[in-house]
This record gives C-alpha cells, sequence and structure tokens, in this order.
C-alpha cells in the first residue's frame, strides 16, 4: 500500500495565465492556488470548504491529474500525480456536481458500460459491478432510458456510479449534492459516509455546512488560494468561541443599514443571505455584548420577520475564518 | 483492441443520435451529388459522372472526419466528459481514436448517401469496375481517414478553439488529394504535398476501382501513411495531453 496517506500536498500552487487578443495581446494572471499543505489519512473523509473562486476545484484538479501544478507537489497513495499519472489515475474516482459530464444521449447503462472499460474494470466483472452500483445509486429499472430524460438528481447518482466504477481508493467529490433536493442529498450523505466507513479515502468540497459537519473527519478552509484553517468540525466551531449570533429575517435591507450593522460596537461579523424575497442578516458579536437592541434600532423602518438569538455553528465559525482572510 | 471496440461503438450510437448530425448527414449527400453532376455535365464529361459522385461521396467522409474529429472533441470539452475520459488510466491514443474511428464510420453513410442520391435524383448507373475492391477501398480509405482524423484530433485537445483550424482545412484538402478534380490538373507545386496525404491514396483506391486500375498499391499506401498520421498523432497526443494539462485547456473554463 507504500505511504501511510492517501493524499499528500506540499506547498502546492497554480496561476492560470490568459491571453485575449492577437495584434496586441494582453497577458494576466490569476493565482488560484498559492500554496497548500495537506495530508489526508487513509480511509479518511475530508472537507474542503470555502466560497467560490477560493481555488478548491484547481487545488481537486490538480490532485486528481487534470492539471499540473505551477509549483509544489502531490502524491496519491504514494504516487507523484505530474510524474506518475497513471497510477494515480488507476486509484482515483471523480464526481462532480451539475448537469455535465455524461453522454447524453447514450442510456445510463451504455455510459456506465463505455467507462467501466475505460477505466479498466475486468470484463468479466463489468456486469456485476454495474448492476451493484445501480442497486446502490437507486436507478435500477431506469438503466435502459437515455441519460437526457434524467432528473437532475438521476444524473448525480449516475455521475456517482460512475465514480465508483473501477473501486478507487481515494474519490475526490466537487460539490456533488449542488442543485440535488433533500431527500436525494440525504441519500447521497449516507452513500458517502458508507464508502468512507467501508475504507475509501474521501475529499469532499461542498457549500453545504450541515453536510460537512455531519460527514467531514477533518476540514480544511480555503480562501484566496490558501488554508485558512484545519481541524475537526469541533476545533473549527472553536473560532467562532465567545460570540453570539443575532439572525434576522428582514425584507428590503439598504446597503447602508448593513454598514451601519458593521460599525456597531461588539459586532465582529455581519452576513446576508439572500432568500427569495427575504434576506437573512446574520450578525456575530462578543459574546459578553447584547447587541440584539442595537441591531433593531439600525433598522428601524424596515419590514422584519423573525428575530433570534443563538449559539454560534459551524458556519458562522466559516463565515469568521473566510471573512478574515 | 475490446477497449477501442467499444469506444467506437458508444461514440458512434452517440453521435448517430444527434438530431444535428443527422439532418446533416441526410441534406449534405444531396447537395454534394448534385454539385458533382452538374460539374461534370457542364464540363462535358457525363459519362465519368459515376467517378464525380464517388468523388462527392469521399469529400462527405473527409468532411465528416474533419468536423467530426474536431467537432466531437469540442463537444466533448462542451459536455464535459473530456476531463472524464482524459482521466482514465489509460493512453491518451486508445482513449481518443474511438472517436476519430467512429467519425469516420458515420462517415461512410456520406459517401453510400451520395451513390443512392446520385442514382435516384440523377440516373447515374452504380456501374462499378471491381465492386469488391471498391468496398476493400473505401474501407481502407476510412481507416486512413480516421487515423489522420486523430493527428487533427490532437490539436483539438491542446487548443479550446482548434475547431476554427477545421474550416480552413477542408476544402484545400479535397483539391489536393484529387476528390474530384483530378491532380494532374493542379499547380506542379502541390503534388508532393498530395503524395504524403493519406486522402490522396484512398481517393485515388476507390477512383481505381470504380473505373478499373491497380487498386491494392493505392490502399497499401493510404494505410501506410496512415498508420504514419496514427504513430503521429499518438505521440502528440501524449504530449498535448500534458500540455492540456498544464495550460488548464482540458476544461471549458
Amino acid at each position: 500500500m507504500g505511504s501511510e496517506y492517501a493524499i499528500e500536498a506540499e506547498g502546492l500552487r497554480r496561476t492560470y495565465r490568459t491571453r485575449t487578443g492577437w495584434l496586441k495581446p494582453r497577458r494576466s494572471e490569476v493565482e488560484a492556488v498559492r500554496g497548500i499543505d495537506l495530508t489526508v489519512r487513509r480511509g479518511e473523509l475530508f472537507g474542503l470548504l470555502g466560497p467560490n473562486g477560493a481555488g478548491k476545484t484547481t487545488t481537486i484538479k490538480m490532485l486528481n491529474t487534470l492539471l499540473i501544478p505551477t509549483a509544489g507537489t502531490a502524491r496519491i497513495c504514494g504516487f507523484d500525480v505530474v510524474t506518475r499519472t497513471r497510477e494515480v489515475r488507476r486509484r482515483i474516482g471523480y464526481v462532480f456536481g451539475g448537469d455535465r459530464g455524461l453522454y447524453d444521449r447514450l442510456s445510463g447503462l451504455d455510459n456506465l458500460r463505455y467507462f467501466a472499460e475505460l477505466y479498466g474494470v475486468p470484463p468479466h466483472q463489468q456486469k456485476s459491478a454495474i448492476a451493484e452500483l445501480l442497486d446502490l445509486v437507486g436507478l435500477t429499472g431506469r438503466e435502459h432510458e437515455r441519460v437526457e430524460g434524467y432528473s437532475r438528481g438521476m444524473r448525480q447518482r449516475l455521475h456517482i456510479a460512475r465514480g465508483l466504477l473501477h473501486d478507487p481508493d481515494v474519490l475526490f467529490l466537487d460539490e456533488p449534492s449542488i442543485g440535488v433536493d433533500p431527500v436525494a442529498a440525504r441519500e447521497l450523505r449516507r452513500t458517502v459516509g458508507n464508502l468512507a466507513a467501508n475504507g475509501t479515502t474521501v475529499l469532499l468540497t461542498t457549500h453545504y455546512m450541515a453536510e460537512a459537519d455531519e460527514l467531514c473527519d477533518r476540514i480544511a478552509v480555503i480562501a484566496d488560494g490558501r488554508l485558512q484553517a484545519l481541524g475537526t468540525p469541533a476545533e473549527l466551531r472553536s473560532h467562532a468561541d465567545g460570540r453570539r449570533v443575532v439572525e434576522v429575517e428582514a425584507y428590503g435591507v439598504p446597503d447602508s443599514a448593513i454598514a451601519a450593522l458593521r460599525g456597531l460596537p461588539g459586532v465582529r461579523e455581519t452576513a446576508v443571505e439572500e432568500r427569495g424575497t427575504l434576506q437573512l442578516l446574520t450578525v456575530q458579536s462578543d459574546a459578553h455584548l447584547d447587541v440584539q437592541g442595537d441591531v433593531l434600532r439600525e433598522l428601524a423602518g424596515v419590514r422584519l420577520g423573525r428575530v433570534a438569538s443563538r449559539e454560534p455553528t459551524l458556519e458562522d465559525a466559516y463565515v469568521a475564518i473566510v471573512n478574515a482572510a | 483492441m475490446r477497449t477501442l471496440l467499444i469506444g467506437t461503438l458508444m461514440h458512434a450510437k452517440h453521435m448517430s443520435r444527434s438530431p444535428f448530425e443527422v439532418s446533416l448527414a441526410l441534406v449534405i449527400p444531396v447537395v454534394q451529388a448534385t454539385m458533382a453532376v452538374h460539374l461534370f455535365r457542364a464540363g462535358q464529361e457525363p459519362h465519368r459522372l459515376l467517378e464525380a459522385a464517388v468523388g462527392a461521396g469521399l469529400m462527405g467522409v473527409w468532411s465528416s472526419v474533419l468536423f467530426g474529429s474536431g467537432g466531437a472533441i469540442q463537444n466533448q470539452r462542451w459536455q464535459g466528459t473530456l476531463e472524464m475520459i482524459i482521466m482514465a488510466p489509460r493512453r491518451p491514443v486508445t482513449v481518443l481514436l474511438p472517436i476519430t474511428a467512429a467519425t469516420a464510420i458515420t462517415g461512410t453513410y456520406a459517401m453510400l448517401a451520395t451513390l443512392l442520391w446520385g442514382r435516384l435524383l440523377y440516373g447515374i448507373p452504380l456501374d462499378l469496375a471491381r465492386p469488391y475492391a471498391f468496398l476493400a477501398a473505401t474501407l481502407a480509405c476510412v481507416a486512413g481517414l480516421g487515423m489522420f482524423g486523430l493527428l487533427l484530433a490532437s490539436t483539438f485537445v491542446l487548443l479550446r478553439n482548434a475547431n476554427a483550424l477545421a474550416n480552413p482545412l477542408e476544402y484545400p484538402i479535397w483539391l489536393l488529394s484529387g476528390m474530384l478534380v483530378p491532380i494532374s490538373v493542379l499547380p506542379s507545386w502541390t503534388v508532393p504535398i498530395a503524395a504524403v496525404l493519406p486522402t490522396t491514396w484512398g481517393a485515388r483506391a476507390v477512383r481505381e476501382a470504380t473505373v478499373g486500375g491497380p487498386v491494392w498499391p493505392s490502399i497499401g499506401i493510404c494505410l501506410a501513411i496512415g498508420t504514419g498520421c496514427l504513430l503521429l498523432g499518438a505521440y502528440c497526443l501524449t504530449s498535448f495531453e500534458r500540455r492540456a494539462r498544464a495550460a488548464a485547456t482540458l476544461a471549458l473554463s
């Protein structure tokens, strides 16, 4: 088995270079990942959290051989991702969220047959492996239908079956639950949990804190291309220790009011989540200060819904870490 | 070999279910058959109509390979499947040859349809001098073009907009290979270029089978050059796949 770790990264960097225009080409560089060090033990379920553009997908793509790092090294099960590409590819599976990545005009079964062959599943095992996976992801009976007729949840489940065809040691899941309904997402979490329990190493990126909190043994928060925090969910929650959270449901909060909230004494973080016409304001403050009265005073004249005060969650800790980056 | 066969079958199946591809396959052979017939009638050579129809069919096969290979790789990129197939623990040639082979196979439809339309619309008799040799020459031509397509496909992997290269390649290769107009009427400087194109020898083999002539040497040369393209394409693919990973061009963004 070689290395003790399933995933090792040292000083991983990736710069994208773009060129626009032909006569007077303008070149620009974007540093997507700026030096990431991490290790993931075999059988561990590791979460990578971060806002859009933080460098999560770039990191995954360097680890799964789709991108060559600009600097630094990475190994999967002891094999270097740049020099031992084929050995790495034999040991990894990759599942990403969304509608793409499948042959729409082929049936689910044909997709799996093709990728089983491509990913080196021995011919005599293909039929049984495909049947087992179809059963695992709940697509038995629908496998002869064309993928273009599948719902997003079904496509996502087919993605997962495809990622598991060759029984990979390491599975990369890049936002697998994006756009999936709550029931399907719960099923997905159960499947991922079972995989890790059976010894598969899983690296998961997600925007859903509850998902990360429930599943992950350890979580790394990445922002601006760098690791900002790394630890168990409980350890990460401690980043919000000594804080109190006020949540306010409101409608049509002006930007000036949000800016005023940020300036209140004792307020450490503010976040606004748009939920249709509703805005959910989250105000983190020092625990020994009660800022609820001040918050409501700043929102005078704004139509309000529920107002609640609570202990901080992993999501609050995440917001604190990302905002501090 | 099994991987190549299953891959070719799946890609051919996928392509043949595209309404766009099917519509093109229905319309283009009619256009090409019409063009060939009028060209040769205007040239006072009505006795060469079958030769013209075969040439037009070859043009269809070439167009299918050229746009099919480029379009297929670009489609894979759009669909998000290019990364998934490149990630397979296989040599890049094993992964991508089935795509170009599938385009060549679906391209043979163009040949059949052109001949059929020529017969139905313009009454061109299917009077082939050597029918079995014609079949062999067509298969060799398709195989040669498929291997040539792989060489082109390697650039399509590297460059996101490489399908733009396909447009300027379509007509020159028709002309240089003598698919419709004999090479003898082209300027002498085109001869060396034509000589190294598998399309030239494939077209020559098919024409010789149609009107009579030594088919097998042309088939042999077509396959030999095609094999050279396959080897060069395999090398380029390995190199370009690595460069595409360095340049981050496997995905759309």
